[in-house]
């Protein structure tokens, strides 16, 4: 699906030829994509990119990253807000390796991501030179498509191509790797054209009409049918399209992690999350469901649990954007392949309008079920210690669901997910299919960039943190408002919780420590503080909210609080345990 | 080679009845000629733990085009969802999978003997007789000839050739043609035409939910 951003840059420049270096002429095909904003580090073989960035940084606005881990989850993020592609620049060898565990992040979550790196000189490919390693080599596995420039004439086609490749069909992170030489080397350039056309890339496949009919047959047939979507609603940008659907045939739908915020969280037709850490109804119901319909998800084994127990009563309908996915988890009764944004309206038309009003019921059922035994328990506690839900529901009262919620990996993640309300799309920014510790900081920071007039929350657990903490340095420099919750159980509670379900409370090396992060924060510039009481919590969320600026807030939760329902692993979706 | 090889050439009618039992397939993989495609497909299946029994890539008759020709052991269902994960890479235009029945294919092999034995041993002219082998440089000291064949036929010769000091042996890659195909002319068309291309996959699991493997 085409985004807004290259509308009012799609007309080519018919500029006269001009002669202009490749790292020149890279910074105006960046323009002319409707880029603003760029993540990145320098080194030695990205230094002319650079230099020509000197005489471009009041039309390119470049965000000097810590880390260039943090460069790419920040682009992450801001691809994510945005719906642009992100753009990251980093120099060749390890300035390009740290790039790879975001590549392969946004690949695995279909992140539109154009990613530049330096390379050595052409003349030293192959000869161990200083920093060089073979990055398109590395990135091929982790890359919709990736490319290196030995010539700047190519640059400019090549740089088309990439933006094409990224945005549109099932989105992904597009990597070229340009030589010095090919950065340095003068040329005439004539011009840069967006790409419209390459002849071996399909980005979406034909929609076939008799499918579409087939699944409103189904849809119209069925006495129980269950609509699951994913990221697919909100890539394609059809949130208002889904919604219609749903609602003419009164289909109760649940959400993977990565489509949460494309249907507000109080909707009547939203039953909640699926998947491990899902709700209660979901999952239980998708093995009871008669059809099940699937839009732009994949089926991940976090959210199918057990494959051969996993709605095999019902009639699958799968509508998605790429053909690879239709049957390569689950076995479809009608595929109907497409961008949703085309597909979902012709669906729409073609099934009757109805409530499903007892089959609805029964979700709520079950949902009141997992309100006294799992939410009611977490989201107002008795006992003394905090839960992390109920940081949660504070924040929820104090932002009315209208903050950008970006989380790290871990135990937080699942709760922030599970009990964080949403009022409006791409919203709900977190590292889904690679589940990538580190992610929320930096990622935070980027969403932040690319939504600046919303209130952007990074949630972090005190593992996650860690690992990309320099990223306050980018806060300090740059000043993105990202409001930092550190939800601290001195565990990395996600494998604690394993160990103490599965392994017999063996605790190996979960007991982590932590710095005073308030104190780090201070080093950084960035107020903040630390709370452990119930009475202070939400006097501390609304000054974090209303601070003008970046803000630490670190609460103290129970070190031992398991997150429930859970699905364990290697049980079918309707083994949900609550407790 | 992993050393069921010999299982993996078995003629495919004898395991064709059996869906969830590895066979020999042919991947036809037409693509654009680009630097490090080959990579991208090579690690497509050294990620899934899939050996490669043979792969050929060579230009087609259309200028730009080339064309792999990639022989795998494995199941239908994950030849059939690995080639779709092929077709998705950018530079793929398209990607079919055959049996063995779908497709005549070949393999070249050399072999370099001493010229003594030949001109001596009427039983080695016997057998290259019987093998169509042809000599393609006779040198004093020694010859090459080449067959061409399936992989028993140039094994065959192989075998035969070894007690009589065979000095080198080599072989190709299998090529293949598909029995049905139109050529690739009219395909590459449709490609370059802007709109989406109605060359998409056939449903093949409408109604057949029962049948169909899952991993």
């Amino acid at each position: 699906m085409d985004t807004l951003e290259v509308k009012e840059a799609a007309e080519p420049q018919t500029e006269k030829s001009r002669s202009l270096t490749g790292s020149q002429a890279l910074l105006e095909g960046l323009l002319i994509e409707g880029v603003t904003t760029i993540f990145g580090y320098p080194g030695g073989a990205i230094m002319p990119i650079y230099d020509a960035l000197y005489d471009y940084h009041d039309k390119l606005e470049h965000i000097l990253v810590r880390h260039e881990q943090g460069g790419i989850h920040a682009a992450q993020g801001y691809a994510r807000s945005s719906g642009k592609v992100g753009v990251v620049f980093a120099t060749s060898g390890p300035g390009a390796t740290n790039l790879i565990t975001g590549v392969a992040d946004a690949m695995i979550d279909s992140t539109p991501l154009v990613c530049i790196t330096g390379q050595v000189f052409a003349h030293l490919l192959g000869t161990d030179a200083f920093q060089e390693t073979d990055v398109v080599n590395i990135t091929a596995p982790v890359t919709k498509w990736n490319y290196q420039i030995t010539d700047a004439t190519e640059i400019p086609g090549v740089l088309a191509k990439a933006f094409h490749i990224a945005r549109t069909g099932r989105p992904g992170p597009v990597l070229i790797d340009i030589t010095k030489n090919a950065q340095l080397q003068k040329f005439d350039f004539t011009g840069y054209t967006p790409c419209e056309h390459i002849r071996s890339y399909r980005p979406a496949p034909k929609v076939r009409k008799s499918y579409v009919e087939q699944a409103a047959k189904l849809i119209n047939e069925a006495k129980k049918p269950f609509v699951i979507f994913g990221q697919g609603v909100i890539l394609g940008a059809a949130e208002k399209e889904f919604k219609a659907f749903i609602e003419k045939a009164g289909l109760p739908s649940a959400w993977t992690i990565l489509g949460e915020s494309a249907v507000e969280t109080t909707h009547p037709l939203n039953v909640g999350m699926l998947g491990m850490h899902g709700n209660y109804a979901p999952n239980v119901m998708t093995n009871d469901c008669d059809v099940l319909i699937a839009v732009g998800m994949r089926f991940d084994d976090r959210v199918t649990g057990r494959l051969d127990k996993y709605a095999k009563q019902a009639k699958i309908i799968h509508l998605d954007i790429d053909p690879a996915e239709i049957g390569k988890n689950v076995p479809v009764t009608v595929p109907v392949w497409g961008d949703c944004k085309e597909t979902l309206p012709m669906l729409t038309a073609l099934v009757e309008q109805k409530e499903h009003k007892e089959w609805l019921e029964k979700f709520r059922e079950l949902e009141r079920e997992e309100i006294k035994e799992v939410i009611e328990p977490e989201l107002n506690p008795t006992g003394e210690v905090l839960s992390m839900g109920e940081v949660i529901k504070i924040l929820n009262e104090l932002t009315g669901g209208e903050a950008i919620i970006v989380t790290d990996v871990g135990q937080h993640q699942m709760v922030a997910c599970r009990y964080a309300d949403f009022k409006k799309t791409r919203s709900n920014i977190t590292s889904g299919g690679l589940g990538t510790m580190g992610f929320g900081l930096p990622a935070a920071i980027g969403a932040k960039y690319g939504a600046p007039d919303r209130t952007v929350v990074a949630i972090c657990g005190d593992g996650g943190l860690q690992m990309t903490i320099q990223e306050f340095g980018t806060i300090m420099q740059f000043g993105a408002a990202v409001k930092t919750l550190i939800l601290n159980n001195h565990f990395l509670g996600m494998v604690r919780q394993w160990q103490q379900l599965f392994n017999d409370k063996r605790y190996s090396f979960v007991n982590i420590t932590s710095p005073d992060f308030i104190k780090v924060a201070e080093g950084y510039g960035i107020p903040g503080k630390s709370i452990d009481q119930r009475a202070d919590l939400r006097s501390a969320l609304k000054e974090m909210l209303d601070h003008d600026g970046a803000y630490v807030l670190e609460v103290m939760v129970g070190k031992e609080n398991n997150v429930f329902p859970m699905v364990p692993q290697g049980c079918s979706v309707s083994e949900i345990r609550l407790k | 080679m992993k050393n069921q090889a010999s299982v993996l050439y078995a003629p495919a009618a004898d395991s064709s009845s059996a869906p969830h039992q590895k066979k020999e397939f042919t991947i036809s993989v037409f693509t654009e000629n680009q630097i490090g495609l080959l990579s991208r497909i090579a690690i497509m299946f050294s990620r899934r733990k899939i050996n490669v029994e043979s792969l050929n890539v060579s230009p087609t008759e259309i200028e730009g085009i080339s064309r792999f020709t990639i022989v795998i052991a494995e199941v239908e269902e994950v030849v059939s969802k690995l080639n779709r994960q092929i077709e998705k890479q950018v530079e793929v235009l398209k990607s079919y999978y055959n049996v063995n029945e779908d497709i005549v294919w070949q393999e070249l092999a050399m072999y370099k003997v001493p010229t003594s034995v030949i001109s001596e041993k009427a039983k080695v002219e016997r057998l290259l007789r019987e093998y169509g082998a042809q000599a393609v440089a006779i040198r004093s000291d020694y010859t090459v000839f080449e067959t061409v064949g399936h992989r028993e036929e140039t094994d065959g010769l192989l075998n035969a050739l070894a007690p009589y000091g065979l000095i080198e042996f080599v072989r190709s890659a299998r090529v293949a043609i598909i029995k049905d195909s139109e050529g690739f002319h009219a395909k590459l068309k449709e490609f370059e035409q802007h709109e989406p291309s109605q060359e998409v996959i056939e449903n093949e699991f409408l109604d057949k939910r029962d049948e169909v493997f899952t991993m």
